[in-house]
């Protein structure tokens, strides 16, 4: 895929070659990558995941466990749809894809400020003033990375949102953030590879000795994220980025907006072999005026394109082996309050999951008529991303090490959901 | 065949460039190994800094911990610089400093960067960029149709910084302002700034943010409910909310037309939200979890209350709200925790700004000392600067010891004993000066307005925003795949690198200076040290791999300086 100089070296080739002694230093996981030698056997079942972030707090109840003549209702209808759910009339492109998702209703969780919630949600740890705990992003894709080593381009990308760091895991692991247009500012040098390798190699030899001289992790970090830069600016997978060549009438089913835009290009970085995409879509945190802006903004904007992924990804064959989930950091109170606005509500929610196997077509638990309490088995965070990494054939015995040698369960401890997988 | 032939580096006849014996001697001597702190570092006479030096020296003997070694002093004024002035030191500057050879040098630099004329503008300009972020955030005023005039705040800002008002002062008029947002409009109070946009849905974001940044009380939760981990109740979060209820952000109109012209912050009375609407007791409202609903009126953190009257014409509830801030040891303890974060790179507590019981802090009699000091001293911020500039911990060196190397790692997840200086990327805003002051591109420099419009654009393709109603926003800068491309690649980088006519390499390139004289300034200039043996080797063989073209191997080398960790990081 990389260009070669003319004497065959590609500058994966010539990265690997240098020296910087802590550039070699990973953590314990990524040793536990076997060797596979059929690159076919690895593509077909490679795994991966699309998080569709809604940011500032999705009001589930008006989207997928509406409580029709509740006084805390709202305006919405349910309508019936693909699988053995109702959910939003304002939905009614996704009411065609429901077979192949499954709504928890019974989300149960804790944090209802933005910044803790984001956190809590991306992680399955509530933050710690000691510790940087890795995000979805990070986990999966460190899990997952080993399927693909012709992989070029960062193995976790998100579009159009802010998303939660790689933590402990290390800067190796950030997300590689880009906008909806997918174009990537500065990728061009202009200079030939031989002088951009004498560079490099001025470059490397001036951050080891930095390194060497025993000033922490964000000294060979850095060193990590020189190689992967290398790597993207020079490969020809960077053209998944690229959604404006997709043909008009596939831009047009997921809609002209970013967040169509956004999945339209998550699902071309799952072609190319990326396991871990984030698409975000903000503007859920309806104080005033709720129903109005859902039923005439957000909603359609999310239901187009949601519905639009998810149909290509089945009808690629994809789904099988792709994950979605769609959750924000909370939901919004069943009270509707003075400025006909809900205010920031954790305790009885949704989140909707699909493919990589799991069960669709399915609500899993149920929250009481009003929707103010949830009335079987709560979930959690945790919870949710045990699931995940089920659906993604990753074990739930895998431990981290942290920095400070603390053991740390992958998605703490959480419990896999099983009505997703009987 | 060696990497070093494959990649093009052979023929190499004679050393281009030399490098004496004497200097690498010099080099192996000023980078030990594994040593400490010898001797007590000097105080300077300054009892604040001798008070800090042993509050921080017991926690070290608490652990059993040995502090780094001091930092040479390339490395002690450069980050001095940075954290100051917001850019590496220039060449000359650096020199001027590391031929002095008297044993108060470093105070009387301190000294100068804060007091000297020369510097009050770039004093002034690194402040205001701090602050401005704190208050309305990077994006705050960026948008079409916003309340917020950036250029307003930012004018408020340097003008109050440049001749040093106190610090009470200025979060006195942050939280009292009234006037319009924009310079140049009648009755201009660029103060204002900070609360146009924060009025939105009762003021919510007034009395969070107002609580956090200057009290250290993270209160937004209590807006719904009482908060699980800390002392503070919902009812709080209203009475706090009760004081802002006064003020409106107006939009005001040129003369005949829809165009908003600018924005207006004043105080009307408030007949309160009950059925009665007695404005002689004005009161809020708000709803617990359970549906009912309680009253609230203006009562301060500590539980002081004050005339609870709509009427501005009986009492301005946010003039009230900012003297009982004066008054609040919080207020200094924030401003103290603050200040010793930027220097040190963590603070007392994390985050900086949720202190509390709670949340308890690393050093709490260090920070109420320092809070209390500063508090005596009127809340003159230079002289706090000062205090932590010239402590023992800010000089240590960022190298780690085996003592210290796993036990004062903040980043293993353990607490801060400030027993070296943590590493720390630069901020995008440190970046971007300091790239031109390393390529002296500081002459000729268009007003400060239109340089900190290029700033902005530049500084634009980092900000990402959340999505939600509390503007939060984050930066995808630091240490990321996007960064490391716009340093390779970047216009800003191509410009320093350039090597037309003019430009600051071609200059270098055909100074009276030799090649060692050369290739030593650049990496003065990027590193505030000379290069060692192995940097002067292979800026060698890039030469030969030139074929000899001087102006185009500094290139290679300036490129490879600037994108390395040592040029990024403030270290």
């Amino acid at each position: 895929m990389s260009r070669s100089t003319p004497t065959g070296m590609s500058r994966r080739h010539f990265m690997s070659h240098l020296t910087g002694a802590s550039a070699m230093t990973m953590p314990a996981l990524a040793m536990g990558n076997t060797l596979l030698a059929n690159a076919d056997d690895l593509k077909r079942r490679r795994k991966s995941a699309i998080l569709l972030w809604m940011g500032g707090g999705p009001s589930t109840m008006d989207i997928w466990d509406l409580k029709p003549g509740a006084p805390t209702g709202g305006p919405f209808r349910p309508i019936a749809t693909s699988g053995d759910v109702q959910i939003s009339e304002h939905m009614p492109l996704m009411a065609k894809q429901m077979h192949n998702m499954a709504i928890v209703r019974s989300m149960s969780t804790r944090e209802a400020d933005h910044g803790r919630g984001r956190y809590y949600m991306h992680t399955g740890y509530v933050p710690n003033p000691n510790i940087e705990h890795p995000s979805y992003g990070a986990v999966l894709s460190h899990q997952l990375n080993h399927q693909r080593p012709e992989l070029e381009i960062p193995p976790f990308v998100t579009v159009g949102g802010g998303s939660v760091g790689p933590g402990f895991l290390g800067m190796a692991w950030a997300p590689f953030s880009v906008n909806s247009n997918g174009q990537v500012r500065n990728l061009q040098m202009g200079l030939e590879d031989q002088r951009l390798y004498q560079r490099m190699y001025a470059l490397d030899l001036i951050e080891s000795g930095f390194i060497n001289q025993r000033r922490g992790s964000a000294a060979s970090d850095h060193q990590k994220i020189l190689k992967k830069t290398l790597n993207l600016m020079t490969s020809s997978q960077m053209d998944a980025f690229k959604v404006a060549g997709e043909p008009e009438d596939v831009k047009e089913r997921y809609g002209n907006t970013n967040f169509g835009r956004g999945c339209l290009m998550a699902r071309r970085l799952v072609e190319q072999g990326v396991p871990f995409i984030e698409v975000g879509l903000g503007g859920w945190d309806n104080h005033n005026n709720i129903h109005a802006t859902l039923r005439d903004t957000k909603l359609p904007e999310l239901d187009q394109a949601m519905s639009a992924l998810t149909e290509d990804l089945e009808q690629r064959g994809l789904l099988e082996d792709t994950a979605i989930i769609w959750m924000g950091e909370f939901s919004r109170t069943p009270r509707i309050n003075g400025n006909a606005g809900r205010d920031h509500w954790a305790r009885s929610w949704s989140v909707v999951v699909g493919g990589g196997g799991m069960n669709g077509g399915i609500a899993v638990g149920e929250t009481n008529s009003d929707g103010t309490r949830v009335e079987t088995e709560p979930y959690t965070s945790q919870d949710v991303m045990a699931s995940v990494c089920k659906a993604l054939g990753i074990s739930l015995q895998t431990t981290f090490t942290s920095q400070n040698g603390r053991p740390m369960k992958i998605a703490n401890s959480g419990k896999v959901i099983k009505e997703l997988f009987s | 065949m060696t990497l070093s032939k494959q990649i093009g580096f052979v023929g190499m006849k004679r050393q281009l460039w030399t490098f004496t014996v004497l200097g690498l001697l010099t080099q192996m001597l000023s980078f030990p190994g594994d040593v400490d702190a010898q001797n007590e570092a000097s105080d300077y006479g300054i009892q604040e800094v001798a008070e800090i030096n042993r509050l921080i020296r017991q926690g070290w003997s608490d652990y059993e911990i040995r502090p780094s070694a001091a930092a040479p002093d390339g490395e002690w004024v450069r980050r001095l610089y940075l954290d100051i002035l917001g850019r590496v030191p220039s060449v000359d500057e650096l020199r001027e400093f590391t031929k002095d050879r008297s044993p108060e040098k470093r105070k009387a630099l301190v000294t100068t960067l804060l007091y000297d004329e020369e510097y009050t503008e770039q004093y002034a300009n690194n402040w205001t960029t701090i602050w401005t972020n704190v208050l309305i955030g990077r994006s705050g005023g960026t948008e079409r149709n916003s309340l917020i005039n950036r250029p307003g705040m930012q004018k408020y800002l340097r003008d109050s910084l440049a001749r040093n008002k106190y610090y009470n002062e200025m979060v006195f008029d942050l939280v009292t302002a009234t006037g319009s947002n924009t310079p140049g409009t009648e009755n201009f109070n660029g103060a204002v700034n900070f609360m146009t946009m924060k009025l939105e849905e009762k003021a919510a974001q007034a009395t969070a943010k107002t609580s956090r940044i200057f009290l250290g009380l993270q209160v937004q939760c209590t807006q719904c409910h009482n908060h699980p981990f800390n002392e503070w109740k919902q009812q709080k979060f209203w009475e706090m909310n009760a004081f802002f209820r006064q003020t409106r952000a107006l939009r005001r109109f040129e003369t005949g037309t829809r165009n908003v012209s600018h924005v207006e912050l004043v105080n009307e009375s408030f007949q309160g939200e009950g059925l009665t609407k007695d404005p002689d007791k004005a009161d809020i409202y708000y709803e617990l979890r359970n549906g009912i609903t309680k009253v609230a009126y203006p009562v301060f953190v500590d539980g002081q209350t004050i005339n609870p009257s709509g009427y501005v014409e009986d009492v301005v509830r946010r003039n009230e709200l900012g003297k009982l801030m004066m008054e609040s040891r919080y207020l200094d303890k924030m401003l103290a925790n603050r200040m010793w974060a930027h220097f040190m790179g963590y603070g007392f507590t994390k985050p900086i700004d949720d202190m509390g019981p709670h949340n308890p802090a690393t050093h709490p009699e260090l920070l109420d000392y320092m809070g209390q000091q500063i508090r005596k001293k009127n809340f003159d911020l230079k002289q706090l600067i000062s205090w932590i500039a010239l402590s023992e911990s800010y000089a240590l060196s960022s190298r780690s010891n085996s003592s210290n190397e796993s036990l004062d790692d903040p980043l293993l997840g353990e607490t801060p004993k400030f027993s070296r200086f943590y590493m720390r990327q630069m901020r995008a805003e440190e970046l971007y000066e300091s790239l031109i002051t390393a390529t002296r591109a500081l002459e000729g420099r268009g007003s400060y307005e239109e340089q900190e419009e290029l700033k902005s654009r530049w500084l634009g393709q980092f900000v990402v925003a959340f999505g939600n109603d509390e503007g939060e926003e984050t930066t995808s800068f630091n240490g990321t795949i996007p960064q490391a491309l716009m340093l390779f690649n970047g216009d800003l980088v191509k410009k320093a690198t350039s090597s037309d006519k003019g430009s600051f390499l071609s200059e270098l390139a055909s100074s009276e200076l030799n090649n060692t004289q050369k290739i030593n300034y650049l990496f003065e200039a990027a590193f505030a040290r000379k290069p060692n043996m192995n940097e002067v080797k292979v800026a060698n063989q890039l030469l030969a791999a030139r074929k000899g073209d001087l102006t185009a191997a500094l290139q290679d080398i300036w490129w490879a300086v600037l994108n390395s960790n040592e040029f990024i990081l403030n270290h």
